[in-house]
C-alpha cells in the first residue's frame, strides 16, 4: 500500500540508487509486482533474503507483502550450518541471495534458491515485458510483513514478528506522506537484516526520498558515496559515525556541503564521539533514534534542536541529555519500572516498558511478550529525567550482581569514558569466589595517552561509590563489535575468563 | 455500516477515492463520500449512485481526515473526487506534524 501511494503520488521520482543505477517508484512498483508472482509460483511460504544493500532488498520487501508472505532478511555473515537451522525454521522459503552465496546454496532442501542477478533481471524484465499485476493490493493488517531474527547475543537467534499493523503505525505515527523534496536523497548503509534498514525503505518510500544504497560500509566509502550522489540526510550506527570521525580525522570539516541531516541509533553512542561530530558537521542537524526490532525500530527520539541545547548549555543536567536518547514518539508511552513490575518515579533506575500501536513484542513460536494492557518489557534498564528525557543503561542481562549489589555496566563505561586518556571501554562481570562476580574493566587507550589500573580505579572511586569501581583492568588495542555497532559482551567476557 | 477498526479498507461508491481506517471510534457510523456510503473494498457500488455537487471537493493522497470529535482518522491512499464525511459532518484535514527523520 505504501508503494502503491508513492507510484501515485510521485510515480516518475528516482526511488533508489545503487551501484550508480536507478530505479522509479512505478519501477519498483512493476519489479515488485513481477517479483511477487515468481515467489508465489514457487509455492514457497516465506519470502527470504541474503544479501547486501542491492535494489533486491526492497523489491524482495514490497514483493513478500503483495504475495501475502512474511519477509525474512538474513544475515549474510551467517555460516552454513547456522544458515541451514535458520532456513530450516521458515521452510518452504523463496531465497534471494547474493551470487557468490547462490552458487553453494543451490538445491537447498529448504529453500527455492536464485540468485540476485536472476531475481533483478526476472523482475526488470517482467514488468516491462509482461502485463502488469493488477495492483489492488489487499493487506491483512494481522498478517506477519517480516520476521527478522535477533542478533542472538544470549542464545539461539529469536524470529521477532512484524505484522503489517505494527510497521504501518510507525511510518504514519513518523512520516508525512510525500514530505521529502524532489533533491532529497538518504543514505542507507546498515544491513538489509536490521529493523533500521527495513525502516529507511518503508520511510523513505513514503516521504518520497530516494534511497542510496551502500553495499558494504567503509568510512571511505561512505563519504565519498554521500559527496557523489549529493546525499541530503543519512543513518548511521554509533561505531559507523566513529570510524567516519576518524576518517576526518585533521580536516577542519567533512566537505559534504548537501548533508542536513544525520541521524544514528542501534547502539550506545560515546558522548566524545557525538560531541566530534558535531564541531566537524556544524550545519547537519543530529537526531538520536531509540529502538527495539520489536518495536518496529524507533520509539523515542532526541531531535536536532535538542542535540543543540544540550551542547550549548552549562547546566549538567541539560548538557547530559546529550547522552539520552530524547523523548518517547507521540503514540508511544514509556515507563521505568522496578524488579517488582512497580512503576518508578523520573531519577530512579528501572526496565524501560513500552506501550503503543507499533510495539509488536511478539516472537515466532513464543507468542506475545506483552504484559497487562499492552506493556513490552524491553530488558532495557535506563531512568526518566524530570521532563521526560530517556537515559539508557544498557541491558538487563549484563547487570553485574557484585555481593547481593546490582551494578549497571554502562553507567561505569560513562565514567571511564570521562577519563582524558580513555578511547572506549566495556565493563562486564566475572566470576568471583568472595562477592559472586567482581567488576572488570576493558579499556582502550588512546593514542599517545597512557593511564594505569590504579590511576583508573581511582578515578572511577571518585565518581561513584567504590563497589563500583572496577577490581581488574585490561587494556586492549580495540573492543569486539558486531557490524551494527553492538558491543560483543559476551565476547569480552569469555577472552577475560581465558586470560586470567 | 460494521465497527470499524484500524486497519480497515475503504472505497468510494461515486469515484476513485480510497481510505485506510487509522482510527475510529465504538459503534456505528455513516461514512461517506461524494454524497454515498463508503463501501468494503470487494463490494459493489449501488446501481445509479453518482457524486453529490454538496461533496466534491475530492480527497487528497496521502492526507489524514479527522472529524471534529477527533476519534475518527482516517488515511486517504487513493485520491478521488468526492470529499469525506461522516454521519453528515464534513471530515477536514489533519494538521501535519512534521518529525525529524529518523532513517
Amino acid at each position: 500500500m505504501l508503494l502503491e501511494m508513492a507510484t501515485q503520488g510521485f510515480g516518475d521520482r528516482v526511488a533508489l540508487r545503487s551501484e550508480g543505477e536507478s530505479l522509479s517508484y512505478s519501477e519498483l512498483l512493476q519489479a515488485a509486482g513481477a517479483a511477487a508472482q515468481r515467489i508465489q509460483d514457487s509455492g514457497a511460504q516465506h519470502a527470504a533474503l541474503l544479501d547486501v544493500n542491492s535494489p533486491a532488498v526492497p523489491i524482495n520487501l514490497f514483493a513478500a507483502a503483495w504475495a501475502g508472505l512474511p519477509a525474512v532478511p538474513l544475515s549474510y555473515r551467517l555460516t552454513g550450518d547456522e544458515l541451514d537451522a535458520l532456513l530450516e525454521r521458515v521452510a518452504p522459503a523463496h531465497l534471494v541471495a547474493e551470487p557468490s552465496r547462490s552458487r553453494e546454496l543451490v538445491g537447498h532442501a529448504s529453500a527455492e534458491v536464485v540468485s540476485r542477478t536472476d531475481f533483478l533481471a526476472h523482475a526488470q524484465t517482467q514488468a516491462r515485458t509482461g502485463e502488469a499485476r493488477e495492483t489492488d493490493w489487499p493487506m491483512d493488517p494481522d498478517a506477519i510483513a517480516v520476521l527478522l531474527f535477533t542478533s542472538g547475543t544470549t542464545g539461539a537467534p529469536k524470529a521477532a514478528v512484524l505484522r503489517h499493523k505494527h510497521l504501518v503505525s510507525y511510518i504514519l505515527g513518523s512520516v508525512e506522506f510525500g514530505a521529502a523534496a524532489e533533491e532529497d536523497s538518504t543514505l542507507v548503509c546498515v544491513p538489509p537484516y536490521h529493523v533500521a534498514g527495513i525502516a529507511a525503505v518503508l520511510s523513505s518510500v513514503y516521504a518520497g526520498r530516494r534511497i542510496v544504497q551502500l553495499q558494504n560500509f567503509s568510512p571511505e566509502a561512505w563519504l565519498e558515496l554521500a559527496r557523489e550522489e549529493r546525499v541530503s540526510t543519512a543513518f548511521v550506527v554509533p561505531t559507523m559515525l566513529s570510524r567516519i570521525v576518524e576518517a576526518l580525522e585533521g580536516r577542519d570539516s567533512a566537505d559534504l556541503p548537501h548533508l542536513r541531516a544525520i541521524s544514528y541509533g542501534g547502539g550506545k553512542m560515546p558522548l566524545a564521539v557525538i560531541e566530534r561530530s558535531m564541531r566537524l558537521f556544524p550545519d547537519v542537524a543530529f537526531t538520536n533514534a531509540y529502538g527495539l526490532t520489536e518495536t518496529s525500530s524507533t520509539i523515542s527520539l532526541l531531535g536536532p534542536d535538542d542535540h543543540r541545547a544540550a551542547a550549548a548549555s552549562q547546566a549538567a543536567k541539560e548538557r547530559r541529555r546529550l547522552a539520552s536518547v530524547g523523548q518517547p514518539l507521540p503514540g508511544v508511552e514509556v515507563e521505568i519500572r522496578d524488579e517488582d513490575g512497580k512503576a518508578v518515579p523520573a531519577g530512579v533506575r528501572g526496565e524501560i516498558h513500552v506501550r503503543g500501536e507499533q510495539v509488536s513484542g511478539e516472537y515466532l513460536g513464543r507468542g506475545s511478550l506483552l504484559q497487562g494492557e499492552g506493556w513490552f518489557p524491553t530488558r532495557d534498564g535506563g531512568w526518566l529525567d524530570e521532563e521526560g528525557y530517556l537515559f539508557i543503561e544498557g541491558r538487563i542481562d549484563d547487570v553485574i550482581v557484585r555481593g547481593g549489589e546490582n551494578l549497571s555496566p554502562g553507567e561505569i563505561e560513562d565514567v571511564l569514558l570521562d577519563h582524558a586518556a580513555v578511547a572506549d571501554a566495556a565493563v562486564v562481570g566475572v566470576p568471583d569466589e568472595e562477592w559472586g562476580e567482581a567488576v572488570a574493566a576493558v579499556v582502550v587507550l588512546k593514542p599517545g595517552c597512557s593511564a594505569d589500573a590504579d590511576e583508573l580505579r581511582g578515578w572511577v572511586k571518585q565518581h561513584l561509590r567504590s563497589s563500583r569501581a572496577p577490581e581488574r583492568f585490561a587494556f586492549r588495542p580495540e573492543l569486539p563489535y558486531n557490524e551494527t555497532g553492538k558491543l560483543l559482551r559476551r565476547r569480552v567476557r569469555a577472552e577475560l575468563a581465558e586470560t586470567p | 455500516m460494521a465497527q470499524l477498526k484500524p486497519g480497515n479498507q475503504l472505497r468510494s461508491a461515486v469515484c476513485d477515492t480510497k481510505v485506510m481506517v487509522i482510527a475510529a471510534p465504538a459503534g456505528d457510523l455513516e461514512l461517506t463520500c461524494g454524497g454515498a456510503p463508503l463501501l468494503g473494498l470487494d463490494e459493489d457500488p449501488p446501481t445509479g449512485a453518482s457524486l453529490s455537487p454538496d461533496a466534491s471537493e475530492g480527497s487528497q493522497l496521502g492526507k489524514r481526515y479527522v472529524n471534529e470529535a477527533g476519534d475518527l482518522e482516517l488515511l486517504c491512499n487513493n485520491p478521488g473526487k468526492g470529499s469525506l464525511a461522516c454521519d453528515g459532518s464534513a471530515l477536514s484535514l489533519k494538521g501535519a506534524k512534521p518529525l525529524p527523520a529518523s532513517d
